[in-house]
């Protein structure tokens, strides 16, 4: 007897699907959703762009000035290119949402500012211990606490690196055109799935609400690095076994890969082992040195330096909006004579110890602007190691460094 | 040639808008623009700024070192930013909300009925579109098909033809400041 009953789809199947971060149809579709190639938008609505582009089909999050829009242009667009976005309750459990949703094999990403990201400081050291790619956004603002919703700051920096307890490593990048915010959210995609950590896109207020010129990017001109998926057999996989390069194969959740994930120490199957010194301290040193290791290929600075000596020249170590009023006063410095070697730091963590040096090594000084009371220039100092004078230019309260601050603290008239 | 423009006012009045908007018109002129805003946890009321750096080439500082045009709607607005702008900057004023008993000094001052105009259109939510008519055809540093088709953009489209009017009330308005200064 012929029954009308038809098979209903394997949802699995229609689901997120493992590494299918962005086939050409994904992006095309993408981009006739985007609408027109070059646009002027806000840094906030760029890093949702680059997020669809770059694949990212799952975006949990909880409205926070100045990191609203980037919640409020996901939950517009994610599905109509056939993604989810949820509100959740709060930060705690957005990062717990994506982190559940990057082992359904989605590129995850959540969005926040200074209070929700501390919230997910315990789900961030879960997503390190777990090796669980996401991308989590920070659109920082002046704290502590609550501090000024509306304005700008760098005050997360040491948070980013640090905020959860335990050893562990993670990538956080700093964007300081709009252009770049998309730039660096399909970059820190990339980075997520190649070394399996939580990346920051560690912004601003400024950059975030900020409006500028940016081109969407042709299929041809954005690189896709997929996760590394299980090349053994379903009964040989282990999730966390080391193939030598300190980065584990990840299976997809549905697909019969067995595996097991949890916080506590664990073995190569995941199963807990926490009285066990050497499978602790294995385990650990793997995920710190996997990003230590792999320094070189992770660090991405902009060097805008003269050919001089190294007596006559001062140096300037800059990053996010920052960089933009040093870039504005390096050009009025020049022009009246002054030698000036400006390092921009694209990726704050690993930081670029090695091109700090490099730079310590041709100046006599350098100056290191935050919009923070000291944060990057700790391990600016640490880098340097007493190679050169450096000079803290230290402002809070929302307003960037004015051109006319960082030509005073070049030319050191400031105290 | 870099031509910074401020604008300030209270929450609500669309000064942020009128910012982007500007910002967009310069894109389509195939310029680079930058937009910044500030504004409190407020939304109504408040003070609201909102700053637009329009230039040949690539925008660093994103943010007005010294005002070539700044645009003011609201008293404690004008009070705070009259005194950062260029010499011989442009000051234009709402004639109704602002009162001025000395221009700065070496600027070219407007006081124009911006919440008239807007008032006489039927909405007092078009006077952030009738400040853009007025800017452009004052300054020019946007032309007035790229503005307005920034304008038409930024709208809801059943106010299109209400917005339109509005930009061009504006840019008359503008213009006859203009001839009146000869």
């Amino acid at each position: 007897m012929e029954t009308s009953l038809k098979r209903a789809p394997d949802k699995a199947e229609t689901r997120h699907k493992p590494s299918r971060p962005c086939t050409r149809e994904d992006f095309d579709r993408v981009r006739r959703v985007l609408g027109r190639k070059v646009l002027f938008t806000q840094g906030d609505i760029a890093i949702s762009y680059g997020a669809l582009l770059a694949g990212c089909r799952f975006f949990a999050g909880y409205p926070i000035t100045p990191a609203t829009e980037t919640a409020e242009i996901m939950s517009r667009l994610l599905p109509r290119v056939g993604g989810t976005c949820i509100q959740m309750e709060d930060e705690i459990a957005s990062m717990g949402a994506i982190i559940g949703a990057s082992w359904t094999g989605a590129r995850s990403m959540t969005a926040t500012s200074g209070p929700g990201f501390s919230l997910m400081q315990e789900n961030i050291g879960y997503a390190a211990m777990t090796e669980t790619p996401c991308v989590v956004v920070d659109v920082q603002r002046s704290g502590p606490s609550t501090g000024q919703p509306t304005e700008g700051a760098q005050g997360d920096i040491m948070q980013a690196k640090w905020g959860s307890h335990g050893d562990y490593e993670l990538i956080a990048l700093s964007p300081s055109t709009v252009q770049e915010c998309l730039d660096l959210t399909i970059k820190a995609f990339n980075l997520a799935d190649t070394y399996r950590v939580p990346v920051i896109l560690l912004t601003d207020g400024i950059i975030g609400h900020m409006r500028e010129k940016i081109t969407l990017p042709e299929f041809e001109e954005v690189t896709i690095t997929p996760r590394k998926q299980p090349s053994t057999s379903k009964e040989a996989y282990l999730p966390f076994a080391d193939d030598g390069t300190q980065i584990p194969e990840m299976s997809t959740f549905g697909t019969g890969f067995r595996t097991y994930i949890t916080g506590l120490t664990h073995t190569e199957n995941g199963y807990p082992s926490t009285d066990n010194q050497p499978n602790h301290d294995r385990l650990i040193r793997r995920l710190c040195d996997k990003i230590r290791n792999n320094r070189d290929k992770i660090v991405e600075v902009e060097r805008d330096y003269e050919d001089a000596s190294r007596g006559e020249t001062i140096g300037i170590v800059s990053y996010g909006a920052t960089s933009r009023s040093v870039d504005y006063a390096v050009k009025a410095l020049r022009q009246s004579g002054i030698k000036i070697d400006h390092l921009r730091i694209i990726t704050n963590w690993p930081f670029p110890e090695n091109e700090v040096v490099e730079l310590a090594e041709r100046v006599g000084r350098i100056v290191v602007p935050e919009l923070n009371l000291g944060q990057a220039c700790h391990s600016v100092r640490e880098a340097v190691a007493g190679r050169c004078e450096i000079t803290p230019l230290w402002k809070i309260g929302g307003e960037m460094h004015t051109p006319q601050e960082i030509m005073d603290a070049v030319r050191g008239n400031s105290d | 040639m870099r031509t910074e423009l401020r604008f300030v006012a209270s929450g609500g009045q669309g000064i942020i808008l009128a910012g982007v908007i500007l910002g967009e018109g310069a894109i389509n002129d195939g310029k680079e623009a930058v937009q910044t805003q500030s504004y409190g946890p407020e939304s109504r009321g408040g003070a609201a700024r909102s700053e637009v750096i329009i230039a040949d080439e690539e925008i660093d500082y994103p943010m007005v070192i010294a005002a070539d045009c700044l645009v003011t709607l609201s008293q404690p607005g004008y009070d705070k930013y009259r005194t950062g702008i260029k010499p011989g900057a442009t000051v234009i004023v709402d004639e109704d909300l602002v009162d001025v008993d000395e221009p700065p000094a070496g600027c070219t001052f407007h006081r124009l009925p911006f919440t008239k105009a807007a008032d006489k259109l039927g909405n007092r939510i078009f006077t952030n579109i009738v400040v853009l008519g007025s800017v452009c055809a004052i300054t020019g540093v946007v032309s007035q098909e790229s503005l307005l088709e920034a304008v038409k953009a930024n709208v809801p489209k059943r106010f299109l033809e209400s917005n339109t009017q509005a930009f061009m009330e504006g840019v008359a308005i503008g213009r006859q400041a203009l001839a009146q200064k000869g």
